[in-house]
């Protein structure tokens, strides 16, 4: 019989103040633009500067909220580290292909080559804490971060592992941000993050982000939360999201009905918020809705800071005002689906539960 | 000679990304490893790309970097003694 998976701690860098782990959007950073980048931790406070200056800020962000995940969770070590991006470190990506042109393919330095690949982060974090198990790194565009859940359920069901840190991210770079704005993917007009969802504008507000979590087949004091499933699919399309729902639900002996809470992606663009929108409307017009990209902004693993928010929610027993979206009241969330998609492709749904 | 020196500061300060560090806390005869700068094997290579790329000098033998990055002096004498360019 498969082992129970569950959520043992978390660590969030995001645009709000979510690297205090004592706090639950207590402080809500509200913006005017069409990026939106994280609120900075003391880098200092975690990282040697010695150890600092080599590091993209993908990697700074990581570092912190995979330190404030492993210290909640008590652990030194852990049996795999596993990482989901959909870009890895661009920023240095970017600048040894510049160099690469710049100088004729010759004087390249090492530094930015060694950052430069999509698994920089996994391999700083296990340097960091001397982790010689499993090192993965999974880049699926927006699913990224889902494919390392999937992988770590399936070790820790399996017994395979114990304890597994988790993760999503990606950093907002100019270079990123000069090309999305060519391709009409960024708002061509700021958005006021308090009416997102009522810009009736074309893109997003595109932002960055790391969130960490360590799942164990153990629960502990700590403990957030189970993660019962997730699953991903490349394309569906709209009139058959809700089928797919609703097989998802029922594969984990689940209903619409059971769902305490529903967390969906919209992230203010006029052509693809339809696909929520129709469910909002439709299956899950009966229960309580809420929503994140006005606070997290809009990138690759952004389903990261929906599943730090799920397990909160599921800890804290409370639905923060700033994310609800309908008015229907839970006073004990107790099971909770996430649902996320990026212009129309890259679908996942998550399930959690109270434990 | 002095110019070279506070050039090299500049360039080591921004290259290996030195945030904390200003030219004026780089002394001429600090060791820039080990106990001084605390530079690394991967700062080496760092320079040793420098001195080719700015200065036209090609290091054939690595361990050669031991002596002249010693310190900003003894790589502004090297630098001095054997640039192309």
């Amino acid at each position: 019989m498969n082992k129970s998976v569950y959520i043992n701690s978390i660590g969030s860098v995001s645009v709000q103040k979510t690297f205090d782990n004592s706090e639950f959007l207590n402080e809500i950073t509200i913006y005017n633009d069409t990026v939106a980048s994280v609120l900075n931790p003391d880098y200092k406070a975690y990282i040697p500067p010695a150890q600092a200056r080599r590091m993209a800020k993908g990697i700074k962000m990581s570092t912190v909220s995979s330190q404030t995940a492993l210290r909640e969770a008590g652990l030194e070590n852990v049996d795999a580290i596993i990482v989901g991006t959909g870009l890895g470190c661009i920023g240095d990506s970017v600048k040894f292909v510049r160099d690469i042109i710049d100088n004729d393919e010759q004087f390249l330095t090492p530094t930015r080559f060694i950052q430069s690949s999509h698994n920089t982060v996994s391999g700083q974090i296990a340097l960091g804490i001397g982790c010689k198990g499993y090192n993965f790194t999974y880049v699926h565009a927006a699913v990224s971060f889902e494919s390392s859940l999937i992988d770590a359920k399936m070790q820790l069901e399996n017994d395979e592992a114990k304890n597994i840190l988790v993760g999503g991210v990606d950093e907002m770079v100019k270079y990123h941000v000069d090309t999305h704005r060519l391709i009409g993917h960024i708002k061509s007009e700021p958005a006021d993050s308090t009416k997102l969802l009522t810009s009736n504008t074309k893109g997003s507000v595109m932002g960055e982000g790391s969130h960490f979590f360590v799942l164990s087949n153990e629960k502990q004091e700590s403990t957030y939360a189970e993660l019962v499933g997730v699953e991903t699919y490349n394309s569906i399309s709209q009139e058959n999201i809700p089928n797919k729902i609703e097989s998802f639900l029922e594969e984990h002996h689940s209903a619409v009905d059971d769902l305490d809470l529903v967390i969906l992606g919209n992230n203010g663009d006029v052509d693809f918020d339809g696909y929520y929108e129709g469910l909002s409307t439709g299956l899950f017009k009966d229960r309580p809705q809420a929503y994140y990209k006005h606070l997290s902004s809009e990138f690759d693993t952004a389903s990261g800071f929906a599943f730090w928010l799920s397990a909160k929610i599921l800890k804290m027993q409370t639905i923060p005002e700033v994310v609800k979206l309908n008015e229907i009241e839970v006073s004990n969330p107790l099971k909770i689906l996430i649902y996320n998609q990026y212009r129309g492709e890259n679908h996942s749904l998550m399930l959690l539960r109270k434990c | 000679m002095s110019e070279l020196k506070l050039e090299l500061k500049e360039k080591i300060i921004e290259q290996l990304n030195l945030e904390d560090i200003a030219i004026e806390e780089i002394a001429d005869t600090d060791p820039l490893f080990g106990e001084g700068l605390g530079l690394d094997s991967i700062d080496a290579l760092e320079l040793i790309v420098m001195l080719d790329k700015d200065y036209g000098i090609k290091l054939a033998d690595p361990k050669q970097g031991r002596t002249i990055f010693e310190s900003i002096d003894s790589m502004a004498a090297y630098i001095e003694e054997n640039r192309s360019r």
